[in-house]
């Protein structure tokens, strides 16, 4: 009895010391469409040809959904690709389980990031961008105030329906200094100004909300431009052959990490998806199915130079780009999704 | 008397009628459990949420006791401030500051920061006096407001939450004021819900009754085939309806692209009731178009079965006695419609009043009902204290329009057929 004991604790030991070892099945979330694809493409697809199983799901960052399941004690998502605010947000409400990078044995320090949030890997670098058909346009937006222009381009306008970058945006389209932004939209003042300059284009923007309505909506023609991550648009101009200029003006830059949900039964597995995940190799495959920066430094050189001028991260696109402030979503997410949505009701 | 093994006879029939009802009982037992257990337990349980809120009470436990006492007139005293120090020193440990600060933060916007920073920063410092030390981390903790938010949030009992969804707020003295010019949209909501309800019954029993009463006349054999057609989309997930409504009404789609190719679009460009294409989808109209579609037959089936329990001999009556058919019809056969008119229109309003997903998909956010604030509160929001509050509202305007109703028209003469 003794004997088996030890086997079986000198079994599992090694089972948890041996990352990507065949049989683990876990549920992985992330943000649908081109993004999900990808994600598919460079890890769910090898981490199954390995003999484990995963199980995609979808959503679009409600940090409430995690919390009711960690709070029901119902977990069912293992591992979640949340945004910088999800990440924050989940952590400090004890919705995510802190990472412990010795168990993952990845290098902190090569990671852009990598020691922002206690509660998450980062995965990749993005851009919240806008873009028009350029077959439809010929002199088309360039800046971020053309976006605020409706006598210059008429026509509606897609936007997320989240106050994120929104406002941020409509401050710099007022002429905030992008390096002010943050502090301004701190006070009432700020808030109120930029609702006021977004109540401008009220009545013309359409609103999307998962991050693949994007691209279908300028596809179709339902609006001039959208506000979309880059990804989505590189992807529908790479795949898809679509006439799409992307406008780098002032990006909102911001991440996209790698947690696990608090209590998760699966808890080793998700650890081992995502050290698998976060392997230069694996990073670097990513970014032939969308432009997103991988954010393990290590995969840079593995990356396609040919991809490497789409990312965000590539100097041309950075010239006025701006970093989404994780910590002033954090604190500051939840009022102002409330007022953007009692905004958007009247 | 007696019966024949002795009891008074009285007794015996008490016996023999208890029985017979515990048998009735037994065989309701688990229709009656199975709505208790999963009715009313749970929508009570999500419906406390509208005014029990533990967070403060658990989490700052010395603050709320510290508390007690305080009259509020002035800053508290130092031990109040230690007790604070010590409250968020434990909840920085146990990762509950964020939920303190998201708590106070719907009293005191900005609060939230504030909280999580002070809780970090506290964490660090091992000696008072605390009222210099909580101070100087930041200012809010020297307003006696701040901690009158506290002491009223420290009570797991709190009107808060219902207040808000009616677009008030309690002050610091306790009155009861309207919240800020920016944030007053509930009661809005909940009349356009009501509006948008009253709309949509109206139109469903304005094209429901006459082909319910079409229906209820013709012979067998026709009736049943064109009843085909009402049941089929009352069949059909509503989820689909709705996307085949998203589909016919968008900008481009089939019903703009008709309007354009058969001049309606330039007819009505000509007259200047519209400039441009038509916008159709995202709208109000485009709200009430869907939902009329789906409740057509919620309003139509009651109709019909209570149509068709009239017999014809009335009307021929009416007539034979000289009455105009359109007399007749409003005198003798509408009334007797009446209890299949109100079943049908009470049943469309209070489901209508429940719409979620079809104002999401083919309204805009100004056609957004009290549901889908209800969503957005538990989903993104991450407010259950306001989603529930929202819900007892919903529930509330509900009952009310039961009673008024039993009260105008009585329950009883409702028929379903």
């Amino acid at each position: 009895m003794k004997y088996l004991l030890m086997t079986t604790a000198l079994a599992a030991s090694l089972v948890t010391s041996t990352a990507a070892l065949a049989g683990d099945e876990l549920t992985v979330v992330s943000w649908g469409g081109a993004y999900s694809e990808s994600q598919r493409k460079a890890f769910y697809e090898p981490y199954n040809a390995a003999g484990n199983k995963i199980t995609e799901a979808e959503y679009n960052g409600e940090v409430a959904k995690i919390k009711a399941m960690v709070e029901a004690n119902a977990v069912t998502w293992d591992v979640i690709d949340v945004d910088t605010a999800t990440g924050l947000q989940g952590c400090a409400e004890g919705a995510l389980e802190t990472i412990d990078w010795g168990k993952l044995g990845l290098d902190k320090s090569k990671f852009i990031g990598g020691d922002l949030l206690d509660c998450a890997v980062p995965n990749i670098v993005y851009g919240t961008v806008f873009g028009y058909d350029s077959s439809k346009m010929k002199d088309g937006p360039t800046t971020i105030n053309d976006m605020f222009d409706l006598a210059k381009f008429p026509g509606k306008r897609g936007l997320w329906k989240n106050p994120t970058v929104n406002l941020e945006w409509a401050l710099i389209a007022d002429g905030v200094p992008a390096a002010d932004v943050y502090k301004i939209l701190g006070t009432p003042e700020g808030v109120d100004r930029a609702f006021k300059k977004l109540d401008t284009i009220k009545g013309d923007i359409v609103w999307w909300e998962a991050g693949a309505q994007a691209p279908q909506l300028l596809a179709d023609g339902q609006v001039v431009m959208t506000s979309a991550w880059n990804g989505r648009l590189q992807t529908a101009i790479d795949k898809d052959g679509k006439p799409f200029k992307i406008v780098w003006d002032h990006q909102g830059l911001d991440w996209d990490w790698w947690a696990i949900t608090k209590g998760t039964p699966k808890i080793e597995e998700a650890y081992r998806f995502i050290t698998f995940a976060s392997q230069p190799v694996a990073m670097a495959e990513q970014t032939k199915h969308i432009a997103y920066g991988p954010a393990n430094k290590d995969a840079i050189p593995s990356v396609d130079p040919a991809v490497l001028g789409k990312l965000p991260t590539a100097p041309d696109n950075l010239k006025t780009a701006f970093n989404v402030d994780p910590q002033f979503w954090a604190d500051n997410g939840d009022q102002l999704k409330e007022r953007f949505n009692a905004w958007l009701a009247k | 008397m007696r019966a024949a093994d002795g009891t008074p006879l009285k007794l015996k029939l008490q016996q023999t009628m208890r029985r017979e009802k515990i048998k009735a009982l037994t065989l309701i037992a688990p229709l009656f459990l199975f709505i208790v257990i999963t009715f009313v337990v749970p929508i009570g349980m999500v419906l406390t949420n509208s005014f029990y809120d533990p967070d403060i009470r658990d989490t700052m436990p010395q603050t709320v006791a510290a508390l007690r006492d305080w009259d509020g007139s002035a800053l508290p005293d130092e031990a109040a401030f230690a007790a604070l120090a010590t409250d968020f020193k434990a909840a920085h440990k146990a990762k509950t500051a964020a939920l303190i600060g998201k708590r106070l933060n719907y009293e005191i916007p900005t609060l939230k920061s504030k909280v999580t920073v002070t809780a970090r920063k506290l964490d660090k410092v091992e000696q008072g006096p605390w009222k210099e030390v909580v101070t100087a981390i930041d200012p809010v903790w020297g307003n006696p407001e701040t901690w009158a938010t506290i002491k009223r949030a420290s009570s797991a009992y709190t009107p808060f939450y219902l207040l808000n969804v009616v677009d008030l707020k309690q002050e610091a003295s306790g009155s009861v004021i309207g919240v800020d010019e920016n944030r007053r949209i509930y009661r809005d909501i909940l009349w356009r819900t009501l509006g948008i309800s009253a709309l949509v019954t109206a139109m469903t029993l304005l094209l429901g009754y006459p082909v319910a009463y079409m229906l209820a006349t013709l012979p067998q054999r026709q009736a049943s085939i064109l009843m085909i057609f009402v049941l089929l989309p009352f069949w059909t997930s509503l989820l689909v309806r709705t996307t085949a409504w998203s589909i016919l009404l968008q900008d481009g789609g089939v019903i703009t692209q008709f309007m354009s190719v058969t001049g309606i679009t330039w007819a009505l460009n000509a007259l200047g009731v519209l400039s441009g294409e038509p916008q159709l989808y995202k709208t109000r109209f485009a709200t009430v178009l869907a939902m009329t579609h789906i409740q057509l037959p919620f309003t139509l089936l009651p109709i019909y079965s209570v149509m068709k329990t009239i017999s014809p001999t009335y009307m021929r009556a009416a007539r034979s006695l000289g009455a105009k058919p359109a007399y007749a019809f409003w005198k003798v056969y509408m009334p007797q419609t009446l209890p299949g008119i109100s079943a049908g229109c009470l049943l469309t309003f209070i489901l209508s009043l429940g719409y979620y997903i079809t104002p999401a998909l083919v309204g805009g956010p100004t056609d957004n009902m009290v549901a889908g604030f209800i969503d957005s509160a538990m989903n993104s929001e991450n407010n259950w204290g306001k989603a529930a509050a929202l819900g007892t509202v919903l529930l509330t305007a509900t009952l009310i329009l039961y009673y008024v109703y039993n009260k105008l028209v009585g329950i009883d003469k409702m028929k379903l057929g």
